[in-house]
């Protein structure tokens, strides 16, 4: 099913919270409203002609000069073999968004990986820590504004030699 | 009272010195420890083209059954708190090989903000090996070159240290 | 689960007075397996586990974050850390993103490179996956025979492009070196001489009594499951699903070439259990045999790079391609704001999801299986890490 086709569909059922889709690029997208993400993930899985039944990828990005964090969810049918792209905008400055891990249990670790770079907050996670850094890393590194530490349980993170 | 850096230097003790030394580097037995891709060439080395057993090595799971620590890719700073502690449950005498350019200097992580740029920040190194990755051979001449080291090293003999601090 | 052929007793209560109790014990990240820096935290009443948590991320490092600072043409060594063992397809899908980012279409003899450098490292990181699995096992000759045939093969890719391990070998819009010459015939002597160690190999392991007790009915995962946590590739197919980016999604020169897809029947256990998983991989190396064949015989001449400018600065906007890389399809999702730079690039690889499925499916098992799952699922730690 194209993706123009699946919009008139997902705006059929969910009105508003459903943003405009860009068609005309070479792999199309959804917008969809932070808070509904979750009732979207879960219609665009059970329903039979769509049947997304595997999320390929999660992907978190830091927009700081439009002030959000960007999700894209790439969803994948083995069924019908299409493809749906969503994307949700959520506030810089606390980005919360409802979790999808109880539809694809594949999301419990990309949650974890967004919240661990970015600091995006996902409601409903079972168990959401941080997974690549240490415990107690302080910062999210791929915010555009990071700022690397000095050091770090006293080993410094600097090699003299190196010119930054 | 103990035997070590006690005798004068003389052709019986430095003879025995050698002979203790020489059985030693014969049978280094490493550690794995192997992290990234450093790891796949440290596999390749005991391998039978560019076989390392044949100069009495042999890999152990367990560092404290093990001489040396053969440190084969990239130390992350999560990574690096758990190899001191590893380091110290080695027993005397240890050695610690630093294998590829990320255990040397951070390699081409040198970017990155969690790699730890270089081993030597966290534990001693004895034998450093430049390659991304070392081709086995390197790692072998590795290996001879701190065997080599191992030959110098005086045990009953009074090193020149002592010497001076007596 | 557990062995075949044997009752595990999980609730020991009361024998004789004997009381049990859950211990946790920690597994790595330095430990014999030899799959990289991966720690357990396992729950144990005696030998039968309750859970295995994994604990990731030894071997961050920041390869993702990287990619903002050198640019497209630098972050191409890169690539090859992201798996170090199949680095030819991390190469080829950064190569395949940028250049559909930009619209630049790659050379019929550059693509073809790009397969027979791309299977040749199939076969490669095939031989070490399996013979580690070996060697964990138990059985340590086997281990060496595939170290032995991966021997040649780093020998011919040593020739094609220099290295061993990171090769590097592939640029946007194509690869670094055309074939040099004999390389043709080098290889077809290789893969002559590899078809019969690979018969050795099976005879010496593949149906030993002992090697399929230990992984026939351990930790099966069914096809809705192995969808719904996104495994991919050898995993995916063990358990039933017959679906290859290479014969579905076609990419690159794919669609001219002739091959099956091993799927896993569950022949001498249960479907989708780790003797699947381990079979799927030998056929698979047999399949790429014949890819390689083909590739040998209709590689057509001409150049074997498109002309793409050093400052490479693609348009605006994000693209998702997958390559069907040893250990699963690799996902590359790259997001360009027009400058020289990416400005985020998001690599989804099947280690990841693989080593999140471990906790769902180990419990019931013994400690000794867990090390046959692992080794079974193929993971790497800087696939899971990056």
């Amino acid at each position: 099913m194209e993706t123009a086709a699946i919009h008139q569909r997902l705006s059929q059922s969910f009105g508003s919270g459903i943003g405009e889709s860009r068609l005309e690029v070479k792999d199309p997208w959804i917008f969809v409203e932070p808070p509904l993400i979750a009732d979207v993930a879960r219609f665009v899985h059970d329903d039979p002609d769509l049947a997304f039944d595997s999320l390929s990828n999660l992907s978190a990005l830091d927009y700081k000069a439009e002030n959000h964090i960007q999700l894209v969810y790439h969803l994948f049918s083995y069924r019908h073999r299409h493809w749906l792209i969503l994307k949700v905008n959520a506030d810089r400055d606390n980005p919360v968004v409802p979790s999808v891990e109880s539809i694809w249990k594949a999301a419990n670790w990309h949650e974890r990986e967004a919240y661990d770079l970015l600091g995006v907050s996902f409601t409903g996670h079972p168990d959401l820590r941080r997974i690549l850094l240490p415990e107690d890393w302080i910062g999210h590194p791929l915010r555009k504004d990071y700022v690397e530490p000095v050091e770090y349980h006293g080993i410094s993170t600097r090699r003299e030699s190196l010119l930054r | 009272m103990s035997l070590v850096n006690s005798m004068p230097e003389m052709v019986l003790t430095t003879k025995a010195d050698q002979l203790l030394n020489w059985t030693r580097k014969s049978s280094v037995w490493w550690m794995l420890f192997g992290l990234a891709c450093c790891a796949i060439e440290m596999m390749q080395t005991q391998g039978p083209r560019a076989d390392v057993d044949r100069f009495g090595t042999a890999p152990r799971a367990a560092p404290r059954q093990s001489d040396l620590m053969i440190v084969a890719g990239t130390l992350t700073m999560k990574m690096a708190l758990r190899t001191k502690i590893l380091y110290e449950q080695m027993p005397e005498p240890r050695y610690v090989i630093s294998m590829g350019s990320c255990a040397n200097c951070g390699g081409l992580f040198q970017l990155a903000y969690s790699v730890c740029d270089g081993v030597d920040k966290v534990i001693p190194v004895d034998v450093y090996i430049p390659g991304c990755p070392p081709r086995p051979e390197a790692l072998t001449e590795g290996i001879l070159k701190l065997q080599e080291k191992m030959m110098n090293e005086k045990w009953l003999v009074r090193s020149s240290a002592q010497v001076e601090a007596a | 689960m557990g062995l075949a052929g044997f009752e595990v007793e999980v609730e020991r209560e009361g024998t004789q007075g004997l009381e049990t109790e859950e211990m946790t014990l920690n597994m790595g990240p330095q430990h014999p397996s030899t799959h990289g820096v991966l720690r357990f935290v396992v729950k144990a009443d005696g030998e039968v586990m309750r859970q295995a948590i994994p604990d990731i991320g030894y071997l961050h490092r920041s390869i993702e974050k990287i990619s903002e600072k050198v640019g497209y043409h630098g972050f191409m060594p890169y690539t090859d850390r992201v798996d170090y063992v199949a680095a030819m397809f991390c190469n080829q899908g950064w190569g395949m993103a940028c250049e559909k980012l930009a619209n630049i279409e790659v050379p019929k003899r550059g693509e073809y490179c790009r397969v027979i450098a791309s299977e040749l490292n199939r076969i490669a990181s095939h031989l070490l996956s399996v013979g580690t699995m070996i060697l964990d096992i138990g059985a340590t000759t086997p281990f060496f025979h595939a170290i032995r045939e991966r021997e040649k093969i780093n020998d011919l890719l040593e020739e094609l492009c220099g290295a061993r391990l990171t090769y590097n070998y592939m640029r946007i819009g194509g690869v670094a070196w055309d074939l040099p010459p004999g390389f043709v015939e080098r290889s077809i002597d290789f893969l002559d001489n590899f078809e019969l160690a690979a018969r050795e190999f099976e005879d010496l392991i593949t149906y030993n009594k002992i090697y399929v007790e230990r992984l026939i009915d351990v930790c099966p995962i069914s096809a809705e499951k192995a969808i719904n946590y996104n495994l991919t590739g050898p995993n995916l197919r063990a358990s039933g699903v017959s679906y290859d980016v290479r014969r579905d999604d076609p990419y690159s020169i794919y669609r001219e070439l002739d091959f099956q897809v091993p799927v896993g029947k569950g022949e001498l256990g249960t479907v989708g259990d780790c003797f699947d998983r381990y079979i799927v991989r030998i056929r698979e190396m047999n399949e790429s045999v014949k890819i390689l064949r083909q590739c040998f015989a209709q590689i057509p001449p001409g150049p074997v790079i498109a002309k793409v400018p050093r400052k490479f600065k693609p348009p605006a906007g994000d693209v998702f391609i997958r390559v069907e890389s040893a250990r699963g399809d690799m996902g590359w999702y790259v997001v360009s704001d027009g400058s020289e730079f990416p400005y985020r690039v998001k690599i989804r690889t099947g280690s990841f999801a693989a080593m999140s499925i471990i906790d769902a499916i180990s419990s019931g098992i013994m400690l000794a299986d867990l090390v046959a799952v692992i080794a079974s699922l193929d993971i790497v730690a800087p696939e899971v890490d990056r």
